[in-house]
């Protein structure tokens, strides 16, 4: 055996030099002969009534496309069916698409928008949270009753805001006939979704939709489902006009109209006993779908799991509501409804501390889960934990506890926080086995050389560096004999959607296995497939959202320092530590730029990132009142990585995109209310927020 | 619509142009130059960041009237430099490239700032890129990058 450099060794980024030197094609640099550009027409109205449409004469050569031009179903497909390609007669939030104009040029097609009246009569919109679509609940072992005999019962309520996603990438899409195939280029990261939701619209057979995706530039959740609204509409324009259409999205519009983090609200309860240990904790989250259900049940289920964090607790009740209103919809953000937990548990255990008069760290310490404690859903944590170690890394790392003692004593308005944490890897529950079942094939040539086809895109993180040198290694090839173009519907199966920080660990398991058996296949030109199997000793049960409803789980401790300038109560981030269980790194450093990114994005949810509406309307337009961070306001990061292979992922990894986020909030959330001596229950922290808690706030 | 003279990647060009129309939108629809990217059409994001003498600039800004006797150069002009080279290898030994889309702008940031300081602290490597925005790595890698640039390109600036 020839030698090998261990899998995690970092090799360059496959795609590295066409993306620097402007080359790489992403869906706005693609033009075709012919193309005509589409722009949309939104609702002004939170909740009306369309009384009447008035569009103008247009001319020659330009098309206004609305709801009847849908010849199949009026329905994007996503998990819960309520989102509506055009609406008919009733907007449901300001930004809703109502139609699109097609044509040649820009300028006309301004005109024509600007020409089209819409009379509507306004109807009440609803923007409290009452209107529950989706109700939970589950319990562990006996549920509240412990409640009846507690000594002492603390209760706080967390809340967290919007969070755009904010890739520099606005959505955009080229719709185009070939032949009598409709075919779709995107800036999408679920090829799959995207066809499924146009075959569902056109109501046209399987091989008549195609779907490729172009260089994504970002998309974190955030071109997950969308795209598929966009797909659809685009879809039909292009069989009115029977040419290539583009539409492409200007940052205003993508802020105020397409889905962001949900907004949360968590509710929890501890009944403590008279030693001041947790007997039960009662949680309930709320979370605000805006105008359209669509995936928010399944990111409500990721959050009430999540419920315990990276502890174990006895008895739990945990119930949670979706909630309709007349806002923008929100849906997929990195994280999935973890974030917003993870920040109400994480301040939650510090608070009953506080509240006890007990010291913080050594409280939360003695509860973090062991392996084979039952998790919150009564699974089981098989796999080894380490946080233990990965906790004493952390705090020798960033000298946590030199630096909290120091901070806790001195009026020096600075502090250091630290946050425990973990993520499922996968989709939650059943749905691997059930909904996605992922295929994957591995086509080796004549020559030698080995196609991966597998639906999974590349969006930044790297996963077509990571696919081909993975299939490399195991081959014992160079590179470059391994392909990965960037995924076609017409080439490869269907693998699932690029989201749930699955690819690396369930595709990619799959394609290590299909490379094992195309290693021992003595017929050089050969095709290998592999499809997914549920492990069978994960079992879910999906009513009573009981056993395990992850195969496997990263985990993660973040360490923040921060100063607070108490005149301005302006936050200036100063160090940030990070150690991380992923299982096995297939790159460490596309690892480590999945944690400086994913860290930087946790931190500003905690303190910068402020998206609001009012009557529905978002108040933030651009990127210049959107804040998001700019190199002056991250400090240096130091990751730490500790193996802890994991059976069924390639050479034992497990997910990593999402897990670098969730922490950063709580871990920032923690350092503030050090540095101020205030308690802090809602993200994000601003300085209005942080004048307000020095002036009036609680200890 | 009006003629100017200005300078293009190193070559020396006479449009008839309307004079209102942003610098990105002739470079991308007219001279067919994809490197430069619309992110935000206001300045904020970097993306669409090209060199007018040597010093960055956002090319959603720049009517085309302010180019008229000058130089421009974008991500395309400057990958046939040697100074790219470094720059280029520098991001990959690093780390520093992800979705890429803010990439090209960064580079041209990069080139901006060591034209004018060869040898940049943090602090000022963290100014210089102000300007332009990433979502995906938290910077630090790309300040690695520059850094390293700086260190193996000592002499071409």
């Amino acid at each position: 055996m020839k030698f090998q450099p261990d899998i995690g060794t970092p090799i360059p980024r496959v795609d590295a030099k066409e993306k620097i030197s402007g080359a790489a094609a992403y869906i706005n640099d693609i033009d075709m002969p012919g193309m005509l550009y589409a722009k949309t027409l939104r609702s002004k109205m939170a909740h009306g009534k369309i009384i009447k449409r008035h569009y103008p004469t247009l001319p020659e050569g330009y098309a206004i496309i609305d709801y009847r031009h849908i010849p199949g179903t009026n329905i994007v497909k996503a998990i819960y069916e309520d989102w509506q390609i055009f609406p008919v007669d009733e907007v449901r939030y300001i930004g809703e698409p109502i139609l699109l104009v097609v044509g040649e040029n820009k300028d006309v097609i301004i005109d024509i928008l600007e020409a089209i009246e819409i009379t509507y009569e306004e109807m009440e919109p609803q923007f409290e949270w009452i209107d529950s679509v989706i109700h939970y609940h589950y319990e562990k072992k006996h549920g509240s009753r412990p409640f009846a005999d507690a000594n002492r019962i603390i209760e706080h309520t967390y809340e967290t805001g919007y969070q755009e996603q904010a890739y520099i990438e606005p959505q955009g899409m080229i719709g185009y006939l070939d032949q009598d195939k409709m075919t779709l280029i995107g800036s999408i990261q679920c090829p799959y979704y995207v066809k499924n939701a146009v075959l569902m619209a056109l109501g046209w057979e399987n091989e008549r939709v195609r779907v490729i995706q172009a260089h994504v530039g970002g998309a974190f959740g955030g071109k997950e489902e969308y795209p598929s609204l966009i797909a659809c509409q685009l879809a039909m324009a292009v069989i009115q006009v029977n040419k290539p259409v583009k539409l492409i999205f200007e940052r205003e519009e993508d802020i105020i109209a397409s889905t962001k983090r949900h907004p949360a609200q968590i509710a929890m309860k501890a009944a403590i006993d008279s030693e001041g240990h947790i007997m039960a904790l009662k949680v309930h989250v709320g979370i605000d779908a805006g105008a359209v259900i669509g995936l928010s049940g399944v990111v409500l289920s990721r959050a009430m799991i999540a419920a315990t964090g990276a502890y174990t607790i006895e008895n739990l009740d945990v119930t949670g509501d979706v909630y309709r209103t007349h806002s923008v919809p929100t849906g997929a953000f990195r994280g999935f409804g973890a974030p917003q937990m993870m920040f109400a548990i994480e301040m939650f255990m510090e608070h009953i501390a506080r509240n006890l008069g007990k010291e913080p760290l050594a409280y939360r310490m003695a509860y973090v889960a062991k392996q084979y404690d039952l998790t919150a859903t009564s699974g089981t944590f098989r796999d080894p934990i380490l946080m233990q170690k990965m906790i004493e890394e952390a705090m020798k790392r960033s000298r946590y506890e030199e630096k909290a003692l120091q901070y806790q004593n001195l009026h020096r308005y600075q502090g250091i926080g630290m946050s425990f944490f973990l993520h499922g890897c996968g989709f939650t529950g059943s749905g691997e086995a059930t909904t996605i079942k992922a295929k994957v094939r591995l086509r080796r040539e004549a020559s030698g050389v080995v196609h991966i086809l597998i639906a999974a895109v590349d969006m930044g993180q790297g996963v077509r560096t990571a696919m081909r040198k993975l299939v490399a290694h195991m081959l014992e090839v160079p590179i470059d004999q391994v392909i990965y173009d960037l995924p076609d519907t017409d080439c490869v199966p269907d693998s699932g959607p690029t989201v749930a920080s699955r690819t690396m660990m369930i595709v990619g398991g799959l394609v290590a296995r299909a490379a094992q058996r195309l290693g021992m296949e003595p017929q050089i030109a050969v095709e290998i497939e592999e499809t997914y199997h549920q492990p069978s000793e994960i079992q879910w049960d999906e009513a009573r959202m009981q056993g395990d409803a992850y195969p496997a789980y990263s985990w993660g401790v973040n360490v923040v320092e921060v100063a607070v300038d108490p005149v301005t109560g302006e936050v200036s981030v100063v160090g940030a530590w990070s150690v991380y269980d992923v299982g096995k790194a297939i790159d460490t450093l596309m690892v480590r730029g999945q944690a400086d990114g994913g860290l930087a994005q946790g931190i500003a949810y905690g303190y910068l990132e402020v998206m609001r509406h009012h009557q529905g309307k978002i108040q933030q337009r651009n990127l210049t009142d959107y804040i998001i961070p700019t190199a002056a306001d991250m400090p240096p990061m130091e990751t730490y990585l500790f193996d802890n292979p994991y059976a069924y992922g390639p050479y034992g990894a497990k997910g990593v995109g999402e897990l670098t986020l969730v922490g950063g909030a709580p871990a920032i959330a923690k350092a503030i209310e050090m540095a101020i001596k205030r308690q802090i229950t809602k993200i994000p922290v601003t300085p209005e927020m942080i004048m307000e808690l020095m002036t009036h706030g609680e200890d | 619509m009006a003629k100017i003279e200005w300078m293009l990647n190193g070559t020396p060009i006479s449009s008839d142009i309307d004079l209102s129309m942003r610098l990105l939108d002739y470079l991308r629809d007219h001279q067919h130059l994809k490197g430069p990217k619309e992110g935000c059409g206001e300045g904020e994001c970097g993306a669409c960041a090209v060199l007018i003498d040597h010093q960055i600039a956002n090319s959603c800004l720049v009517p085309m009237a302010n180019v008229a006797g000058h130089e421009v150069v974008t991500i395309e002009g400057f990958a046939k430099t040697k100074r790219y080279q470094i720059i280029q290898q520098a991001f990959i030994d690093c780390g520093a490239v992800q979705c890429g889309f803010c990439t090209p702008g960064m580079i041209i940031a990069t080139e901006s700032l060591l034209h004018h300081q060869p040898q940049p602290t943090i602090s000022e490597i963290k100014v210089a890129l102000s300007g332009n925005l990433c979502r995906c790595t938290g910077y630090n890698m790309i300040i690695e990058a520059i850094t390293l640039a700086a260190k193996r390109g000592r002499g071409e600036w």
